[in-house]
């Protein structure tokens, strides 16, 4: 069984041992160049992949990073008789903080949608070109690197940049293993599904871009730099030309740009295409070919070569299906409501423009409570938990978690302090599966645990919320009744103390709203405090211990559910005038 | 400091170079805005209309206005067949921006393979031609091109504005579904504007045969200024493209005077990115 499990790593580090001493075997330097090639493609598109694949910001400003690295190292030697192996490490260090510049201006845009990223980092690569291109770092001559000598890590000057470029793309490689198989990848996953959420959810979404970009930035300024031996002879037009960033897009979305082996299927098939095409003496022929593909492939394949196996893998290894059955939650008695504020908001507004969506509300909820929420249309519900959660910022006024002010703190903070939210029309990472979908928030949300122990966890809650056999299941495959109870699941794996529900009941059916009221009840048994929005008035009544009205963005009445619903002033803005009497 | 004279020549050269970028901008900005499709090969499309119109130019000796009788209709079915393509396979825009940049790839390649890397030229006796204004020249041809660009762009910003076509076109951008459920019919409109922003596109060839020296790889050689001057101009907005064409030709001309030539692409990307840090509402 061991011995089994292991034989792909022993087969993986054969094969790791046996590539890095091929030079010392003889061949001729036609093979060293040709592997250096597949190895540089390898390790450049999957460094893009890192922020762009993952989190799915594309970048077309690859050649920038890689461009740096590459004069960066050109500099350094021929100017400053630098060691050529110590400007590898330079180059990469220059492009990170290139990268991670260049993110901390624009990943701080409101509205930086996908397209402009990707036109806002090709127009910083023209930049780049055009600066280096007029002063003394090229001068517009082009730099030769023939003086520059070469250590002597294999018998051949051709054996010793293959061994380079192999060890830059085994490090990128297992750079991008351990990203896809960490927090950050986790975190980066659920960026690219809804970033919005994400950053709700507890995953500090902003630091993770950055470090995504600097990343991928810096592995290519380190491939850049090895890259420069290789030419050995750089010019600003052939460094900065567009087929950079197009071909790294192309190899990493034909192999599979969210998963970390992907990009190195796609670019070790097409540099091999474009190869043959080469030596064939019909390159033009290649790159129209290597489009075809490219057209071919995000037409029948838009998730790529990689994802594609997996699925039908998937699928012919039919899953063990356990019987599923409805898991209706064991209610234990309720615990008693303290007098300690969990939630304090003092003289809160909330202004969109001219609109005054909250005009100072003040509200106390004690722990262990169940907090309804109600009030007409466009009163100001979902705006208070909006704020609450840190998705808006406050126009003004304070809020307290358990005497913490954090009415100022972005969502992801306030999400680690134990504020958990739901979304009235359900938000899940639709790439993700329920599984995922529900660790990802123990893992955010909760306290830091081991990956088992969220594992766990995160079944627990689903066989909680009923949904205990959908685990590997896509969001897309529930219906809306079980995508409902994903948010819950969810929003409990965080372990919350205070849980904002944004109309949870809404369009299910009284079967399923029974269960639904089980289930709350249930929650406020594990000992968290919930605020909930709700329109329908048998829940809020069944649940409440206390109902707060909102009416055009003040709060209105506060009582217990049955003082409330009779009073005529309620009545009156719900129903009009006529009624209240 | 360069003489006023010479600031004042570079400003009408670069104005009138800005409307070969509105031009090629107008098709773009149509296509991305209205339709949420990056069409790359926009540039492709339009060099082939130039080559077109230097073959039947040079060799059968038809006049380009003429010739433009022939191009812009082929270009227009082109952006069609396009539009099917996408709309068969329901693409997305950054897909569109791949699949587009492979038919460019394609495109550049038969160019290539058809009338070689060799540099054309097409002359005509009214390419050098101008109309001197005080103490300034004032190029006919681009003249020509830069009227023919404000007829175009304000012509369709009528269209939208005015038409119930515009309007529903314009609604059908912000949410299709809801568009159609008022009863735009989304598809057919989608298609005629996919059509019209090829057509543009064979315009600015024609002009292109006539002012540029033509080789397949100057088919990338403005994507990246064009592009900052959709974005600039505001997606969807014709009238934008073109104000923001001129405004990036009458910097990077001046930047030309008074640094070197070769500084210029540095300012129509750094004039972007400000704008693009600003984020103004606008945009």
């Amino acid at each position: 069984m061991n011995a089994n499990r292991d034989l792909p790593k022993v087969i993986a580090g054969l094969a790791v041992v046996a590539l890095a001493l091929l030079p010392t075997a003889g061949l001729p330097a036609f093979y060293d160049s040709f592997f250096y090639l597949v190895f540089f493609w390898i390790a450049l598109s999957t460094s893009w992949t890192l922020l762009s694949g993952f989190a799915g910001y594309f970048s077309l400003g690859h050649a920038a990073f890689f461009g740096v690295g590459l004069y960066a190292t050109a500099t350094l030697c021929t100017k400053f008789g630098v060691p050529f192996l110590l400007t590898v490490p330079a180059g990469a260090a220059l492009a990170a903080a290139l990268g991670a510049g260049i993110g901390a201006v624009v990943f701080r845009l409101r509205r930086l949608r996908g397209e402009l990223f990707a036109l806002l980092t090709l127009a910083v690569t023209f930049v780049i070109a055009t600066v280096i291109l007029n002063t003394p770092i090229d001068g517009g001559g082009g730099v030769f690197m023939s003086a520059v000598p070469l250590p002597h890590l294999m018998p051949t000057p051709t054996g010793t940049i293959y061994v380079l470029g192999f060890a830059m793309c085994v490090l990128t490689l297992g750079t991008a293993w351990w990203v896809a198989h960490s927090r950050l990848g986790m975190g980066l996953f659920a960026i690219h599904d809804d970033e919005d959420v994400a950053e709700a959810k507890g995953v500090p979404t902003f630091r993770y871009k950055l470090v995504a970009f600097a990343l991928s930035a810096g592995i290519a300024g380190a491939v850049g730099a090895i890259h420069a031996m290789y030419v050995g002879f750089l010019t600003v037009a052939g460094t900065f030309e567009l087929t950079v960033p197009l071909y790294v897009v192309l190899m990493s979305v034909l192999g599979g740009a969210r998963h970390w082996f992907g990009p190195a299927i796609g670019a070790t098939a097409i540099t091999a295409l474009l190869y043959a095409f080469i030596s064939g003496g019909e390159a033009m022929m290649g790159r129209a070919i290597v489009g075809l593909i490219l057209i071919l492939a995000i037409l029948w394949l838009p998730d790529g070569v990689v994802p594609a196996i997996q699925h039908w893998l998937k699928r012919r290894r039919p899953r063990p299906t356990k019987p599923h059955a409805e898991v209706v939650p064991v209610v234990p008695g309720a615990a008693p409501i303290s007098e300690q504020v969990v939630l304090e908001v003092r003289g809160v507004t909330k202004r969109f423009g001219g609109l005054q969506a909250l005009a100072g509300v003040d509200l106390d909820v004690r722990e262990g409570e169940i907090f309804g929420l109600v009030g007409p249309n466009g009163s100001g519900k979902t705006t208070l938990i909006n704020v609450i959660s840190g998705f808006y910022p406050l126009s003004g006024g304070t809020i307290r978690v358990d005497g913490a002010e954090i009415g100022r703190d972005p969502a992801h903070e306030i999400a680690r302090r134990g504020v958990a939210r739901t979304y009235q029309i359900p938000r899940p990472f639709s790439n993700m599966t329920v599984l995922d979908n529900v660790a990802l928030c123990a893992t955010f949300g909760g306290p830091l645990r081991r990956q088992a122990e969220i594992h766990d966890e995160a079944t627990h809650w689903i066989g909680f919320t009923g949904l205990a056999g959908k685990e590997e299941a896509l969001p897309a495959e529930l219906n809306l009744h079980e995508r409902k109870f994903l948010e819950l699941a969810r929003a409990l794996a965080a372990r919350p103390k205070l849980l904002l529900l944004d109309e949870v009941l809404s369009g299910l059916n009284p079967a399923e709203v029974d269960n639904a009221i089980r289930l709350v009840r249930a929650i406020r048994a594990q000992g968290a405090t919930i605020v909930f929005v709700e329109h329908l008035m048998r829940a809020v009544v069944e649940l409440s211990d206390r109902v707060a009205v909102l009416n055009e963005g003040k709060l209105f009445a506060l009582g217990t559910p049955r003082e409330v619903m009779r009073d005529p002033r309620v009545v009156s803005i719900y129903l009009g005038k006529a009624y209240a009497a | 400091m360069p003489s006023a004279t010479l600031l004042g020549q570079a400003l009408i050269s670069g104005v009138l170079a800005g409307g070969m970028y509105g031009l090629l901008a107008l098709g773009l900005s149509l296509s991305w805005g209205l339709l949420r499709l990056v069409n790359l090969s926009h540039f492709a499309l339009a060099f082939l209309a130039a080559y077109l119109t230097y073959e039947l130019g040079t060799t059968y000796h038809v006049a380009p206005w003429w010739s433009a009788m022939m191009v812009v209709p082929a270009m227009f079915l082109i952006g069609v067949a396009q539009h099917w393509l996408f709309d068969r396979f329901k693409v997305n825009e950054l897909a569109s921006l791949l699949i587009t940049f492979s038919f460019a790839v394609i495109l550049e390649v038969a160019i290539q393979l058809y009338w070689t890397a060799d540099y054309r030229r097409f002359e005509t006796h009214y390419s050098t031609l101008s109309i001197k204004v005080g103490a300034f020249y004032i190029p006919v041809l681009e003249l020509t091109l830069c009227l023919v660009a404000a007829v175009l762009a304000w012509g369709t910003w009528l269209w939208l504005r005015k038409t119930y076509v515009g309007k529903a076109l314009r609604a059908a951008a912000e949410d299709a579904d809801i568009a159609a459920a008022y009863g735009v019919n989304y598809k057919k409109l989608a298609y005629l504007l996919s059509g019209m922003g090829a057509a543009y596109a064979g315009v600015a060839g024609t002009f292109i045969a006539l002012i540029a020296t033509l080789a397949p790889a100057q088919i990338w050689a403005w994507l990246g200024v064009v592009f900052a001057v959709v974005i600039i101009g505001r997606l969807g907005n014709p009238l934008g493209a073109l104000l923001a064409g001129m405004l990036i030709g009458a910097s990077e001309s001046i930047a030309m005077a008074i640094f070197a030539p070769a500084w210029a692409p540095v300012v129509s990307f750094s004039v972007l990115i400000a704008i693009l840090l600003w984020d103004p509402e606008w945009l």
